[in-house]
């Protein structure tokens, strides 16, 4: 390991960045807590989050691979793409915090996102495995307060508790297979861990490791049988912190678990098919990824909440995304990014329109929104946009996440490989998962309202997050190659 | 002809404007609305007068790299079949629109939605990338929902519910199919010509397995038995308008489907089905028929008739020859216009007035009598539905049966009992609806009904003025079809049976 303090800091410009911005935050908000209301707090802190944010935008834009420290940190596509998405993912998310007033310790809340956001754009981009685990703890523990951030309301501290448990439980499971993997190979760094494993068999001892670290992935991705969590804390959370963990967090869980298994742990694959199965984590995801479509998909049948609803359908989502890891090492890392980058911006929009409607949570039950195309054009137009992405419905962006991952899929593999069973599973539970997605757009535009009409104050801020996530989904829908090539 | 993928264009600004217009005024939306459909009527006209058949298979409209990684394009083209299609789908919006001018409740997004629906009808018929193909097919699919669920009667939700699920699950089979297509067959692209050459590779086996999941996915929206279920709760649910197009032309999406992807992708898997299909064909006909025959509500007796009707469809197209698939298309242009016909005057001149429908209380207001242009418009429906000589049924279900003949003698004659049932179950319904005898008439049924608007004249005079020219001449539609069947893009499956 050959580096200098000047590569070092200009590898890791966007995370300090972040870190330099989270304490300006609070530094600002300080100084000026006493003399200002509350809102004008509010709106100060968000200028501040938006200017760093941007800022480690374009640090992180222009990075490139020049910058890599073998061993340490990487640039390459996986870790670039993400690393951008993330960004900007989280710009949103803040955008959109206008959106929930009343809150009463705005510079706190964003310090501490823009402290999750430095370890979150750490991990995509991790060489080095315990470097890797470090990020995603700082990310975790942020999230687990942001979570349980609204202190008024039991729902949050409740929600916010059972992800920190279950989190370091799972963190601990992680952990442990790490140290294993360490044990075996002698490394923590990627490569030497692959080039190692290559010349080693899977062993006893790295299929316990591959065990753990798949129960780590299936918390930090909300896969099931892992998902325990996700239904209360989406349901709990503030909404920016829920639309935060939704899109941000699985983005960010998703690259770094990519880079682990499919680059670190690519020799402990396996194989997997009718005829000559062998063991790695293609088989454990495959049982992963059936038990999330199930689960996901029939869970979410039988929610009145649309939170509920929505965690749920994030766990159906899950699924297609692990067919798009396992296929990782033909396809790159377009195919995770588009997915998620889409799949983010769509409930990032729902999550705020949500927020909107009923600032103070008071039963978040999905025919609380009947009428809303009387009560709010926009907003109902909005929400049912990004209903209709959830759905898979052409020619928004939802649908070509889909398509993609299921013809890569099954371009590699055929449809008569348990690959591709899982891919006809995944198209034919999408029309399960239409129904319930038509469930909430029958609330928005069938069922006559019993509230007045709506008087809501957009902010710009919160306008511009909602036109922007809009856009995505309409423009990466017809024009899917802009990211794809 | 280069002016055709306008149609789809216009369709979404249409539904754009109609929108927003419709916020302001409803006139003005359904101005725009007609305004729309007339000059997508237009335009295919013209394109079909000014047409000369292409000896090779498809007129290439446009064609130009959409997703290249995966060799996608947006490629539309057009031949014989696929305008025909066109010319119904501008009839049929038009009609509809006149039988839906007297909407008052969210006009705007009404004729939005329906517009939008066109726009993915009008693009479907002219897809030759099977992903395109795909995608308008499913623009199709989420505006039925709202149509229905908003604007419907009897069961709505339901109703739409169960028709946008059975559409979905079918276009998911489809999905699955085309993409095992592409992925096992090694296809450069989606193109309809480069999938069909590289099909060829796959094996036998394929041919059929992947032929069984598409042909099914698109006879589940054409409403092939057993899977027709969706479409009499579907019919009855859907307001005129809807059920009008449902009938007329969304059942046609599915048709088309199989005959423009399904039947050329897989020539081989042909004789292994072509029994099997034929058989549940002949089965939905009469089975569809009789249930026809003692339906209460006079809805039902429509939406099982078009179940019947669309039966010959499939086994016109089964038949693959060249007699029973220019009889398949000639079929859909047929029905989806006597279709749209019948259902405006069951669900808008009749229900409007008389607020039921169902037949033993109809058979009490004389309607016979007190709206004689109904009930004359009905009669002619109903004869040409029944497939009489002079309407377009006729040359239609005629040309079907002949090209099935010889393939098989049974079918054709279970086929032509279908037919009389389809006399019979229409008969009933006039006479219960129209011309109960006077006895049954009760006094307490006499106050006036609203008189008939322009209108509903206007559309009435539209579609029996195409039943009866195409009925007349049906060269006009089979010189535009059988040129393209005989195209090269055909030969596979016309040559593939044995006649």
């Amino acid at each position: 390991m050959n580096f200098n303090y000047t590569q070092l800091l200009l590898a890791f410009s966007p995370e300090i960045t972040l870190i330099i911005g989270a304490c300006l935050v609070l530094g600002a908000d300080f100084i000026t807590q006493k003399s200002v209301p509350l809102s004008q707090r509010v709106t100060q802190s968000i200028l501040v989050g938006l200017i760093t944010l941007v800022a480690a935008g374009y640090l992180s834009y222009t990075s490139n691979q020049a910058l890599d420290i073998p061993g340490i940190i990487t640039f390459d596509p996986l870790a670039y793409g993400s690393r951008l998405c993330i960004i900007i993912l989280t710009t949103l998310v803040v955008c959109s915090l206008g959106a929930t007033p009343g809150r009463t310790q705005p510079a706190e809340y964003i310090s501490l996102l823009l402290l999750g956001t430095s370890g979150l754009i750490v991990m995509p981009a991790a060489q080095n495995i315990i470097l890797g685990f470090l990020a995603l703890e700082l990310a975790s523990l942020s999230l687990y307060i942001l979570t349980g951030f609204d202190r008024t309301r039991s729902r949050s501290s409740e929600a916010g508790m059972k992800y920190f448990i279950l989190g370091s439980t799972a963190a601990a499971f992680l952990l442990f297979g790490i140290s294993l993997i360490y044990g075996a190979t002698g490394s923590v760094d990627l490569n030497l861990i692959a080039s190692h494993l290559n010349s080693h068999p899977l062993t006893p001892l790295t299929k316990i490791s591959l065990i753990f670290i798949i129960v780590g992935f299936g918390f930090k991705t909300a896969a099931a049988p892992f998902h325990l969590w996700a239904p209360d804390v989406y349901e709990g959370a503030p909404v920016t912190s829920a639309a935060l963990i939704s899109s941000v967090s699985k983005l960010a869980g998703f690259a770094f678990f990519t880079r682990l298994l499919c680059l670190g742990l690519a020799p402990l694959r396996g194989n997997l098919s009718f005829k000559d199965s062998s063991a790695g984590w293609l088989i454990l995801l495959a049982v992963l990824t059936l038990a999330s479509l199930l689960i996901g998909n029939l869970g979410a049948l039988a929610q009145t909440n649309i939170r509920r609803l929505l965690a749920y359908s994030a766990i159906a989502h899950t699924s297609t995304l692990i067919i798009a890891l396992m296929i990782f090492n033909t396809t790159g890392a377009s195919l995770i990014i588009y997915y998620t980058l889409t799949y983010g911006c769509a409930l990032i929009g729902i999550f705020t329109i949500l927020g909107l409607l009923d600032p103070e949570y008071k039963s978040g039950l999905i025919t609380d929104l009947a009428g809303l195309s009387k009560r709010s054009p926009l907003l109902a137009g909005l929400l049912g946009l990004y209903t209709l992405s959830l759905a898979g419905i052409p020619p928004l962006a939802g649908f070509f996440g889909k398509f993609f991952v299921f013809t890569f899929a099954l371009k590699s593999q055929g449809l008569s490989s348990p690959l591709g069973i899982l891919v006809l599973a995944g198209i034919l539970f999408s029309a399960v998962a239409l129904y319930y997605y038509l469930g909430i757009l029958k609330q928005i535009f069938v069922k006559p309202g019993t509230q007045a009409p709506l008087t809501i104050k957009l902010n710009v801020a919160t306008l511009a997050a909602l036109i922007l996530t809009a856009l995505v989904i309409v423009v990466l829908g017809i024009a899917p190659q802009l990211i794809v090539n | 002809m280069n002016a055709l993928p306008c149609t789809i264009y216009l369709s979404f600004t249409g539904a754009l404007l109609a929108l927003l217009i419709g916020k302001r005024s409803a006139l003005g939306a359904r101005i725009v609305a007609l305004a729309t459909a007339l000059l997508g009527l237009e335009i295919t006209l013209s394109a079909a007068f000014s047409y000369i058949p292409n000896p090779h298979g498809l007129t290439t409209l446009v064609n130009t790299p959409w997703i290249s990684q995966l060799g996608i394009h947006y490629y539309l083209a057009v031949d014989g079949i696929s305008l025909t299609l066109l010319i119904l789908t501008g009839l049929a919006t038009t009609a509809g629109i006149l039988f839906s001018w007297n909407i008052e409740e969210r006009v705007g997004e009404f004729f939005a939605l329906y517009l939008v629906l066109i726009g993915g009808v009008y693009g479907v018929f002219m897809s030759a990338d099977v992903f395109l193909f795909f995608v308008f097919y499913e623009i199709a699919i989420v505006p039925k929902y709202f149509l229905v669920a908003i604007w419907g009667s009897k069961n709505k939700e339901y109703g739409a519910m169960k028709l946008v699920l059975y559409s979905f699950v079918g276009s998911s089979l489809v999905l699955a199919g085309l993409i095992w297509t592409y992925a096992a067959s090694g296809a450069s692209s989606f193109g309809l010509p480069d999938l069909i050459q590289a099909s060829s590779h796959l094996t036998h086996i394929q041919h059929i397995e992947i032929f069984g999941l598409i042909f099914f996915g698109f006879a589940t929206l054409a409403g092939l038995f057993p899977l027709h279920t969706w479409a009499p709760t579907g019919h009855v649910a859907a307001p005129t308008a809807a059920s009008m197009l449902l009938a007329g032309v969304v059942m046609k999406l599915g048709a088309y489907g199989c005959l423009r992807v399904a039947l050329p992708l897989f020539p081989q898997a042909i004789d292994f089905w072509q029994p099997i299909i034929a058989c549940l064909a002949v089965l939905g006909i009469i089975y569809a028929g009789l249930i026809a025959l003692i339906q209460e509500d006079f809805k039902y007796v429509i939406g099982y008739s078009s179940v019947s009707h669309m039966g010959f469809v499939i086994l016109g197209l089964i038949s693959c020859n060249l007699k029973s698939l220019s009889g398949a298309v000639l079929q859909m242009f047929s029905h989806g216009i006597i279709a749209g016909l019948l259902f405006a005057v069951v669900g808008r001149m009749v229900y409007e007035r008389t607020h039921t429908r169902n037949l033993n209380e109809l058979k009490t207001m004389g309607l016979g009598k007190r709206l004689p242009f109904v009930a004359c418009v009905f009669v002619i429906a109903g004869l040409a539905s029944m497939g009489m000589p002079a309407f377009s049924g006729f040359p239609a279900e005629l040309t079907i049966l002949i090209g099935t003949w010889k393939v098989s003698a049974v079918w054709a004659t279970a086929a032509a009992v279908g037919i009389l049932i389809s006399a019979a179950f229409t008969l009933r319904a006039i006479q219960l609806a129209f011309f109960s005898d006077a006895k049954s008439v009760t006094s307490a049924n006499t106050h006036a009904f609203a008189p008939i608007t322009l209108p509903e004249k206007l559309g009435s005079i539209l579609l029996i003025g195409t039943t009866l020219i195409i009925g007349l001449k049906p060269d006009l539609l089979f010189n535009l079809i059988n040129p393209a069947l005989q195209s090269p893009y055909f030969e596979n499956i016309i040559k593939g049976v044995t006649s």
